[in-house]
């Protein structure tokens, strides 16, 4: 089935499997590899990307439920002047260790900020409740969806 | 994991998926998808066909009809739980929404979704038959309105005929206590066991994951309309129920968690 997508601004038009998961669809056939699968099973997070401005688990996402629909990886984060806000803070806060998960903390920390750009600590807790590190850096991650906010000072990019 | 292969046809309208659940064996709906690809990921479910009315924008409302809300089946769990009417008029609904899932599972999982799949140990399922809501189903014969209590009937088995779609779901509105309980070990999981309660004039209680559908606590119900503590009242949670057990809890523990859960529900909304 015909589905057009437009990710990262750019419009594409690719046949695809009824079948075929949303994460399968940017990584295999568009060469979106940032977006991560860990659990597959819409529990780890690591999928995580915006679906129509949204935190989504592109895991169990049809790629066809987002035929017409606006996408943003991890890979549409950074501009030409540098990297996102978001990615900017988890650098300078040591917000990954072996990196996996990190994607998918991205976008679920960029979803959210757009919901509650002056979250508490608790609240930023929350709200990766479904984004799962193994190397269990939870501390940093929060720490830097923290300075991410401050540095955004309420302004969503 | 990929599903195995099935057809897909974008429904346009209510009236147009209900004619194609008709003439099209073993189709099945597909709203947000939530409940149903991680079943077709793991092959416990391959139906022959979905039938997407995740676009069908009419389904997804909020409206204020009175003496209760009405739901389009299409809410997803993220508006529900920040929906103003709903926190003014039915507290419990828009914070059992809340407890599913995480974020991302609540941006595109639906209400109506949920309670179609009737997991009994789903949190929406329990907390409408708490609240004695009323569902809307659209079928080739018409339209038909059916209680909470007679909607759930089995594991994961609903009375919804397969060729009907879940339109509305109805839900009373209350102004007294509420509490909804739910005892997990990780953040994200199903609950252990819940426990949902309503508190308008009477009380009604029901219980998450004590057997194959959302349960009343019939025992705890009885006792407090005959005036029992409620110490007392927790006390017959699961009078009448034999929980499963499972990797995460014995029958025995469940039993023990839906007493305690019971009476915390109970003081809480009985204050």
């Amino acid at each position: 089935m015909q589905i057009t997508t437009t990710v990262n601004g750019h419009p594409y038009s690719k046949d695809v499997e009824p079948r075929t998961l949303l994460v399968h669809y940017l990584r295999d056939m568009l060469g979106l590899t940032g977006t991560n699968v860990g659990c597959d099973t819409s529990s780890c997070g690591a999928c995580t990307i915006l679906l129509n401005g949204e935190s989504v688990k592109s895991c169990t996402v049809l790629a066809v439920q987002a035929d017409g629909q606006e996408l943003v990886t991890i890979e549409g984060m950074a501009t030409e002047s540098g990297l996102h806000p978001i990615q900017k803070a988890f650098q300078e806060n040591h917000g990954l260790q072996c990196g996996y998960c990190t994607p998918g903390m991205v976008m679920a920390a960029a979803s959210f900020l757009k919901e509650n750009p002056k979250p508490t600590e608790h609240e930023v807790r929350e709200a990766l409740e479904g984004n799962l590190c193994r190397c269990t850096g939870y501390h940093n991650i929060v720490k830097s969806v923290l300075a991410a906010a401050t540095a955004m000072e309420g302004v969503v990019l | 994991m990929f599903p195995a292969s099935f057809d897909y046809v974008k429904a346009t309208s209510v009236p147009d998926a209900v004619s194609i659940l008709s003439s099209v064996e073993d189709s099945k709906l597909l709203a947000g998808g939530h409940s149903l690809l991680p079943l077709m990921k793991l092959r416990l479910a391959s139906p022959s066909m979905l039938v997407d009315i995740g676009s069908l924008s009419e389904l997804s409302y909020i409206e204020d009809k009175g003496d209760y809300v009405a739901v389009g089946a299409l809410t997803r769990h993220h508006d529900v739980q920040n929906s103003r009417l709903l926190k003014s008029e039915v507290p419990i609904l828009p914070y059992v929404a809340s407890q599913v899932g995480d974020p991302s599972v609540r941006h595109r999982g639906t209400i109506g979704g949920s309670i179609s799949h009737g997991d009994g140990a789903s949190d929406l399922p329990a907390a409408v038959l708490a609240l004695d809501a009323k569902f809307v189903a659209v079928g080739p014969k018409g339209e038909r309105v059916i209680p909470a209590s007679q909607f759930f009937v089995g594991f994961l088995e609903t009375v919804l005929d397969l060729d009907e779609v879940l339109t509305e779901i109805r839900v009373p509105k209350f102004s007294g206590g509420w509490s909804y309980q739910k005892f997990n070990r990780r953040a994200q999981d199903w609950a252990i066991v819940g426990v949902a309660a309503v508190s308008n004039g009477s009380t009604k209680v029901s219980l998450v994951n004590m057997g194959s559908t959302p349960l009343r606590a019939v025992g705890t119900e009885a006792a407090l309309a005959d005036g029992a503590s409620i110490e007392e009242a927790s006390s017959k949670a699961s009078d009448g129920i034999d929980p499963p057990s499972d990797l995460n809890a014995s029958s025995a523990y469940r039993r023990h968690l839906a007493e305690v859960l019971v009476r915390r529900a109970l003081v809480e909304a009985l204050r």
